[in-house]
C-alpha cells in the first residue's frame, strides 16, 4: 500500500510553512513524524495534492520552561516527550502518556503535534492535555492563537485548527508531584486505548468515550464536593456517548470508565 | 526528488518521486531487501531500520524524509565480516525460525539495546511490541536479545 | 559422539541475519527480467450479482499494460475443491469471478502496469456495479434457514456431511448421572504468515512455465496450478525461495497464483504480484470455524461414559479444505479418553465469508478443544478436580497401536505419565492453594489453572496409500554432499536437521551438507512439509538414503581396497571404509565418488500415522472488574518421539504455544452481518505481540514411536492443539467459584466481563 501522488514542499522556517499553506489551501497537509498522516494516506483514506514537510523545522522541535508551564514544540517525537527530565519531573502525566503511545519505532517517529493534530479520540496525547490543562499554540496568517486543550478537540478526528493554521507548540502547565493517575486498557501494548482515563489534580480526563477526549465531569464536581474517590468514580461515565466497535459496546465502555477512573484516582498507571 | 542520504556507511544520492516509502527505496533503489513489508499500517515492524541510530518503520517514512540521514538496515549491522551480537545471539538461541520477521526484529533489538543496554525481559518484551513475529518465537526471541544484552557488555 | 539429539545452531541463519532470506518478492532472476505486476480488483461486498466491471479508466492510467475482467478467463477451470467425493463440486472458485461474488475480498479483474506503484493508482479507477443478495454470515442459519443460497443449482448451502445425524444414538446418554451440553466456538482465526502470498511467471519458449510461489510443497502447488491452467503438470516448474511462513495456509495454489500465470502468458513478458496485507487478511484461507455442540455423560465419581460432538463448519464463500476439516475433527473426538460410547456427526456450509482452510493443527485443534472443554464442564458439574477427572478418564498406558470407535489407530501412548509430569512441572498443589487463597480473600485478579490433555495425528500422509517421502543423497569428490528432499520447510530448518541425519550417518561435517527442496525439476515427487509429518518421513528417508549410499559405496570400497565388502567397516569419524582390524587400510567416501556419480534416491514408506500426546498447563490472572485475561505460565509436556534437534523442537514447541494462546484469548476474524470484514488489516485483527505472553516452561518426554527408526512423531501443531484449551480452561477456572460454567473463544475482556454479569444476575454462564 503507498500513497496516491502528491507534491512535496519541505519548509524551511514555521513562517515559510504557513506561506506553503496559503499558497496550496486545503489541497496541502502538513507533515512532521508521518505517523498520523502517512498510514491514513496509504489507506488512501488521505490524499493530499501537497505535503508540507516540517519535520526539519528547529524551532518547531524542542522543549522547554515557560513561567509556570512547560512548552513542547509540535515536532518533539515522543520518545523524547517521554525521555525528557523536564517533563518526567515537572509534567510526568505527561512523559507517561507519551510512553505509551504506540511502540517505540512509533514514539521515536511520532509528534506530539501530529498526535495532538489528528485528533482520534482513542490517543494518549489528546486525552493527557485536557486532563493536564494543556492549551495549544498556533499561528496563522492572524498571527498567533492559543486555544485550550479543552476547546481544541471539536469532533471525531476534528480540531478547530484551521487549514491555514499550524500547530506551533503545546503547552502544559507544570504538576509536579504524584497527583495524578492514568490508565490505559488495551487487550495487546501496542493497540490504541480501548477507554483510557488520566487524571490530573482533580480533572478527570477519558479517551474513547466519545468523538473526543472527554471531561468527565459529573465525577470531577462529586471529587471537588468530597465525595470519596469509589463514589466520585461511580459518576465517571455520566454524559458519555461512547461508540461501539469489536473491542467493546456502549455499556462495556461506559463500565470500564467506572474502573478505570477509581484506578486512576487511586494514582495507579497501568 | 533528488536526495542525498547515507546507507549503511555509504553516501548515496537518488531521484525519487515523492511518495516513495523508504522501505521501497531501500529495496527497490538501493538492493537491501533484508527489510520486508509485512502490514502496510504501522503495526508489525519487519522494516525496522535505524535512523540516526534510532528503529524506525521503514513502511511508515517517506524517502524524502530520510534526506540527510543515516540509514541502517540489518545488511548494514554486521562488521568486517563479523555478525553484531545481537545477529550471533538471535542464531545461538533459535531466535529466528521463516525469517521474515527476523531483520526488523534484530534492528529493533539493536535500537533498544542502544538505549537500554541491561534491559530485564519485561523491558525487552515492551521493546519488542512493535515487532511481530508470526512463527511465533518470542520466548527465543527475548532470551536472544537477553543474551546479546550480555555478550554486549561483557 | 552422535550429532543426533544436540542443540545444533542453524546452517540456514546467518544469511537470514545479515542480509535476509530470499522470499518470492525478493527474487533476482533474468528470467523476470522487464516482468510487468499484477494487481487485483476485489469484491468490496460479500454477495452479489456482478452488472458489469469497468476497467476502461484503469486503462488510461499511466503505467497500465493491460486489465482483464472474468470473461477473459472463462475458458479456464475453477479450482476444484479438494476431496471431490466428499465435497459438492459445483461449489468451485472461478480465477476471477463472473457472474456472482460470494465473499469481500474475491478476485474480480485484474490490472498490469510496469511498475508496482503504478498499479495501486490504477487499480482504484476500476469501477464495478453490483446487484447486492442477501448475505449468508450466521453459521447456524446459513445451514437451515439460510437468506440466501450461494449456489443456487446445489440447492443447499450444505457442501459436506460427514456421518449420519439421524442415526445419533437416542439413548447414547442413557445410564448417564450427570449430562451437560453446550454449544461453544472455535472461532476463525487468520493464518496471516508474516510474507503474504506472491507468484513471478514467466513462460518459457519452449512453451513451459516457471513459477516462483512462496508454498509447502512444490510439487502439490504444481498440480493445482496446472489444473487451473489446464496444462500438464509436465509443462510447469515450480520454484520454491524462501518461505515467510505457511501455517497451512500455504498448500497448493490460490485462485491468484493461476491468474499470474495466465496474464504472463497472455502478455508473453514475466508477470509478479505481491499481494498486500488487507489482501492477506480477507483473500488468503482461513482457519478453524466451527461451531460445536458438545454433549458429555457420566457418574458422579468422575467416570465419563458418554461423548457426542456436533459440527457446523464453516467453509467460507468456497469450500477449500475447510470443509473437510471436520473428519480430522471426528477422526480425534474423543481424544486421549476411554470414552466407551461416543459418537460425532458434521456438516459443511457455504458462506459468504473468505474460504476456510488449513491453520496450524487444521481439525486437530478443534477435537481438543471441544472434548477438554467437555471434560472441565463435567468436572465442574460433578465438583471435582479436572486433573482428577482426566486421570481417571485418560486411556491407560499403551505400547501396542490402539484402535478408536472413530478410526484412529494411535500408535503408542501415556497420558497419564504426560498429564503428572506437566502438574508436577507446573506446581499444581501450590497453584491451587494460591488460587484458595485469592478466592477466600475476593481479590480482584484471579487465578485460574487450565488443562489440556491431548492426542493428536502427525504424518497422516497422502490422500491414498502409506504416509511416504523420498530423499536422495549425493556425496561429491571434495568431500561435500547434497540432498534433495520432497519436504519443504519454511522455518522449521530443515536444511540444519536433514544435514545432521546425513552428517551421523556419512561422518560429512553439516556445513558441508547443502540440502535442496521445493524445484521442481530438480525433485518430481514429494509430499511437501504439514501436518507435521516432516521429519517423520522426509528425515527418516533421509537418513535411509544415507544408509543405503553407504551399502553402495561399501561394494566402491572393497574393490577398491581389495577386500570382501563384509569386512569393511564405515567410520563416520573419518568418513572412509576401513577394513576391520587395519585401519590403515581405508578409503574416504568422497574418493568412491571420483569415478562415478554416488548417489542414492529412496523412498520411506510409514506403516501409519503417528499420535504424539502430551499435556498442557496454563495460568492466568483474570481482572475481575474489567474482564481483562494475563496469561502469566503455560508448561507443557509434548512428546514427540525421539528428538533430533531440541534447540529447533523446543521453537516448534515455543511457537505452537503461542499460537494456541492467542487463539484462546486474542485472535478471531470478525464479520459484520453484511459480511463486511473487521479485522483486515494488523491495526484491527489481535495479532499476538511478545507482551502478551511469559515465556513457556518445557518439560521433556519422550516416548519414541516403533513406526520409523528414528522413533520420531511430529512437532510442529502440538502446541496449538494442547494450548488453546489449556489457557480458555484456565480463564473459566479462574471464574468458577463465581459460577462462570463457559466462555467461548477468544476470551477478550467484554466476554468476560459479560460472562460475569450473566452469573451476578442469575443467567446460565
Amino acid at each position: 500500500m503507498i500513497p496516491a501522488p502528491f507534491e512535496y514542499e519541505a519548509a524551511e522556517s514555521a513562517g515559510h510553512a504557513l506561506e506553503l499553506l496559503a499558497r496550496h489551501g486545503e489541497d496541502a497537509k502538513l507533515l512532521a513524524g508521518g505517523h498520523s498522516l502517512l498510514p491514513m494516506m496509504k489507506l488512501r483514506l488521505a490524499f493530499p495534492s501537497v505535503v508540507i514537510d516540517i519535520g526539519r523545522v528547529g524551532e518547531l522541535a524542542g522543549i522547554r520552561a515557560d513561567g509556570d508551564d512547560l512548552l513542547i514544540g509540535a515536532t518533539t517525537c515522543h520518545a523524547d516527550v517521554a525521555a525528557s527530565d523536564l517533563v518526567r519531573s515537572q509534567a510526568p502525566l505527561l512523559a507517561y502518556a507519551a510512553a505509551q503511545v504506540g511502540d517505540p519505532q512509533i514514539r521515536h517517529r511520532g509528534t506530539i503535534g501530529g498526535s495532538v493534530a489528528h485528533a482520534d479520540p482513542a490517543a494518549d496525547l489528546p486525552m493527557a492535555l485536557v486532563a493536564l490543562g494543556g492549551s495549544l499554540e498556533i499561528s496563522g496568517p492572524g498571527g498567533p492563537r492559543t486555544v485550550s486543550a479543552d476547546d481544541f478537540f471539536a469532533g471525531f478526528f476534528e480540531t478547530s485548527l484551521e487549514p491555514d493554521e499550524l500547530l506551533t507548540a503545546v503547552r502544559v502547565p507544570r504538576r509536579p508531584g504524584p497527583d495524578w493517575g492514568y490508565q490505559k486498557f488495551v487487550r495487546r501494548a501496542n493497540d490504541w486505548a480501548i477507554v483510557g482515563v488520566a487524571v490530573a489534580g482533580g480533572r478527570i480526563a477519558l479517551a474513547n468515550m466519545g468523538p473526543v477526549p472527554v471531561r468527565a465531569v459529573a465525577a470531577e464536581q462529586a471529587l471537588a464536593g468530597g465525595a470519596s474517590v469509589a463514589d466520585a468514580a461511580a459518576l465517571a461515565a455520566e454524559g458519555t456517548d461512547p461508540a461501539e466497535d469489536i473491542h467493546a459496546d456502549r455499556a462495556y465502555r461506559q463500565h470500564l470508565a467506572r474502573i478505570l477512573t477509581r484506578r486512576a484516582l487511586e494514582h495507579q498507571t497501568g | 526528488m533528488q536526495i542525498e542520504l547515507t546507507v549503511n556507511g555509504a553516501p548515496r544520492s537518488d531521484e525519487v518521486e515523492p511518495r516513495l516509502l523508504l522501505v521501497h527505496y531501500l529495496r527497490q533503489r538501493c538492493g537491501l531487501r533484508a527489510a520486508n513489508v509485512g502490514c502496510d499500517t504501522t503495526s508489525c515492524g519487519a522494516c525496522t531500520v535505524l535512523v540516526n541510530g534510532r528503529s524506525v518503520k521503514s513502511c511508515t517514512m517517506l524517502a524524502v524524509q530520510a534526506a540527510g540521514q543515516e540509514i541502517t538496515t540489518a545488511e548494514g549491522l554486521a562488521t568486517g565480516g563479523e555478525m553484531h551480537p545481537v545477529q550471533q545471539a538471535f542464531r545461538q538461541e533459535h531466535g529466528l525460525q521463516c525469517g521474515f520477521c527476523t531483520p526488523g526484529m534484530v534492528m529493533a533489538a539493536a535500537g533498544l539495546l542502544a538505549e537500554n543496554p541491561h534491559p530485564t525481559e519485561a523491558e525487552v518484551r515492551e521493546g519488542l511490541e512493535g515487532n511481530f513475529c508470526r512463527c511465533t518465537g518470542y520466548h527465543n526471541i527475548v532470551r536472544a536479545v537477553l543474551s546479546a544484552a550480555e555478550d554486549m557488555s561483557a | 559422539m552422535s550429532i543426533l539429539g544436540t542443540r545444533v545452531v542453524r546452517t540456514e541463519d546467518p544469511g537470514f541475519l545479515t542480509t535476509g532470506a530470499v522470499y518470492t518478492d525478493d527474487v533476482v532472476d533474468e528470467r523476470l527480467a522487464g516482468t510487468c505486476h499484477v494487481f487485483f480488483v476485489r469484491s468490496p461486498i460479500a454477495h452479489a450479482r456482478i452488472r458489469a466491471v469497468d476497467v476502461s479508466a484503469a486503462l488510461e492510467s499511466p503505467g497500465v499494460i493491460a486489465a482483464f475482467t472474468g470473461a477473459a478467463l472463462a475458458d479456464l477451470p475453477p479450482l476444484a475443491p479438494p476431496m471431490p467425493d466428499l465435497v459438492d463440486g459445483r461449489m468451485a472458485q472461478p480465477l476471477l469471478a463472473r457472474d456472482v461474488v460470494r465473499y469481500v475480498g474475491e478476485p474480480v479483474a485484474v490490472v498490469i502496469t510496469e511498475d508496482t506503484y503504478q498499479g495501486e493508482d490504477a487499480a482504484e479507477l476500476v469501477s464495478a456495479d453490483y446487484d447486492p443478495l442477501p448475505a449468508v454470515v450466521d453459521l447456524a442459519a446459513a445451514a437451515d434457514d439460510p437468506p440466501s443460497l450461494l449456489f443456487p443449482e446445489a440447492g443447499t448451502n450444505v457442501t459436506a456431511t460427514f456421518g449420519d445425524a439421524s442415526a445419533l444414538q437416542a439413548d447414547l446418554f442413557d445410564g448417564c448421572e450427570v449430562v451437560v451440553s453446550r454449544t461453544i466456538v472455535n472461532q476463525r482465526v487468520a493464518p496471516a504468515p508474516m510474507e503474504t502470498r506472491a507468484a513471478a511467471a514467466v513462460w518459457g519458449d519452449d512453451g513451459r512455465l516457471t513459477a516462483w510461489i512462496p508454498n509447502q510443497g512444490a510439487q502439490g502447488t504444481r498440480g493445482a496450478l496446472a489444473a487451473m491452467l489446464a496444462i500438464d503438470p509436465s509443462s510447469l516448474r515450480i520454484i520454491t525461495p524462501d518461505v515467510g511462513g505457511a501455517f497451512g495456509a500455504k498448500f497448493g495454489a490460490d485462485p491468484e497464483h493461476a491468474v499470474v500465470c495466465w496474464v504472463a502468458r497472455q502478455l508473453g513478458r514475466p508477470a509478479r504480484w505481491a499481494e498486500t496485507r488487507n489482501e492477506n487478511m480477507i483473500a488468503m484461507t482461513h482457519g478453524r470455524a466451527q461451531r460445536q455442540t458438545i454433549t458429555i455423560g457420566g457418574s458422579r465419581d468422575g467416570t465419563v461414559t458418554a461423548y457426542r460432538l456436533e459440527i457446523l463448519q464453516d467453509s467460507g464463500a468456497y469450500p477449500r479444505f475447510g470443509a473437510f476439516l471436520p473428519a480430522l475433527t471426528i477422526l480425534m473426538a474423543p481424544g486421549p479418553y476411554a470414552i466407551s460410547r461416543a459418537e460425532a456427526v458434521a456438516r459443511s456450509v457455504v458462506t459468504n465469508t473468505t474460504p476456510v482452510g488449513a491453520y496450524r493443527g487444521a481439525g486437530r485443534p478443534e477435537a481438543t478443544a471441544a472434548v477438554e472443554r467437555a471434560i472441565d464442564m463435567f468436572a465442574a458439574e460433578i465438583g471435582r478436580d479436572p486433573a482428577e477427572v482426566r486421570r481417571v478418564n485418560l486411556l491407560p498406558k499403551f505400547t501396542q497401536p490402539h484402535r478408536t470407535a472413530f478410526g484412529a489407530v494411535y500408535d503408542s501412548g501415556d497420558y497419564v505419565t504426560a498429564l503428572d509430569a506437566a502438574l508436577d512441572a507446573a506446581g499444581y498443589a501450590a497453584l491451587r492453594a494460591e488460587q484458595a487463597r485469592r478466592r477466600a480473600a475476593g481479590d480482584v485478579t484471579q487465578l485460574g489453572i487450565g488443562l489440556a490433555s491431548y492426542v493428536e495425528i502427525t504424518g497422516a500422509g497422502a490422500e491414498s496409500g502409506a504416509p511416504r517421502e523420498n530423499a536422495t543423497v549425493e556425496v561429491f569428490p571434495d568431500g561435500s554432499a547434497t540432498i534433495l528432499t520432497g519436504t519443504s520447510p519454511h522455518g522449521q530448518g530443515h536444511a540444519t536437521v536433514w544435514a545432521m541425519l546425513a552428517s551421523e550417518e556419512l561422518g560429512i561435517p553439516v556445513d558441508r551438507i547443502t540440502v535442496k527442496w521445493g524445484d521442481t525439476d530438480l525433485i518430481p515427487e514429494g509430499g511437501g512439509t504439514g501436518g507435521s509429518r516432516s521429519l517423520q518421513q522426509g528425515g527418516v528417508a533421509v537418513r535411509q538414503a544415507s544408509l543405503e549410499l553407504l551399502e553402495v559405496a561399501r561394494e566402491r570400497a572393497a574393490a577398491a581396497l581389495e577386500a570382501n565388502p563384509a569386512d569393511l567397516v564405515f567410520e563416520p569419524e573419518r568418513s572412509a571404509f576401513e577394513v576391520a582390524g587395519d585401519p590403515d587400510a581405508a578409503v574416504p567416501l568422497a574418493k568412491l565418488a571420483v569415478e562415478e556419480r554416488l548417489v542414492v534416491r529412496t523412498v520411506f514408506i510409514a506403516p501409519g500415522a503417528t499420535f504424539p500426546f502430551g499435556a498442557h498447563v496454563a495460568v492466568v490472572e483474570v481482572d475481575t472488574e474489567t474482564g481483562k485475561v494475563v496469561l502469566r505460565r503455560v508448561v507443557t509436556v509434548d512428546d514427540a518421539g525421539t528428538v533430533i534437534n531440541p534447540l529447533l523442537a523446543e521453537g516448534q514447541r515455543h511457537g505452537g504455544i503461542a499460537q494456541g494462546a492467542a487463539q484462546a484469548f486474542l485472535e478471531e476474524v470478525l464479520y459484520d452481518a453484511d459480511g463486511n470484514p473487521l479485522t483486515a488489516t494488523f491495526a484491527d485483527y489481535p495479532f499476538l505481540s511478545a507482551t502478551e505472553v511469559p515465556s513457556f516452561e518445557l518439560a521433556d518426554m519422550a516416548t519414541p514411536t516403533s513406526y520409523n527408526p528414528l522413533g520420531v512423531k511430529g512437532i510442529g501443531e502440538a502446541g496449538t492443539i494442547g494450548a488453546t484449551p489449556a489457557v480458555q480452561n484456565a480463564v473459566i477456572d479462574a471464574l468458577a467459584h463465581l459460577g462462570v460454567r463457559h466462555i467461548d473463544l477468544p476470551a477478550t475482556p467484554q466476554r468476560v466481563w459479560r460472562a460475569l454479569q450473566d452469573v451476578s444476575a442469575g443467567k446460565d454462564a
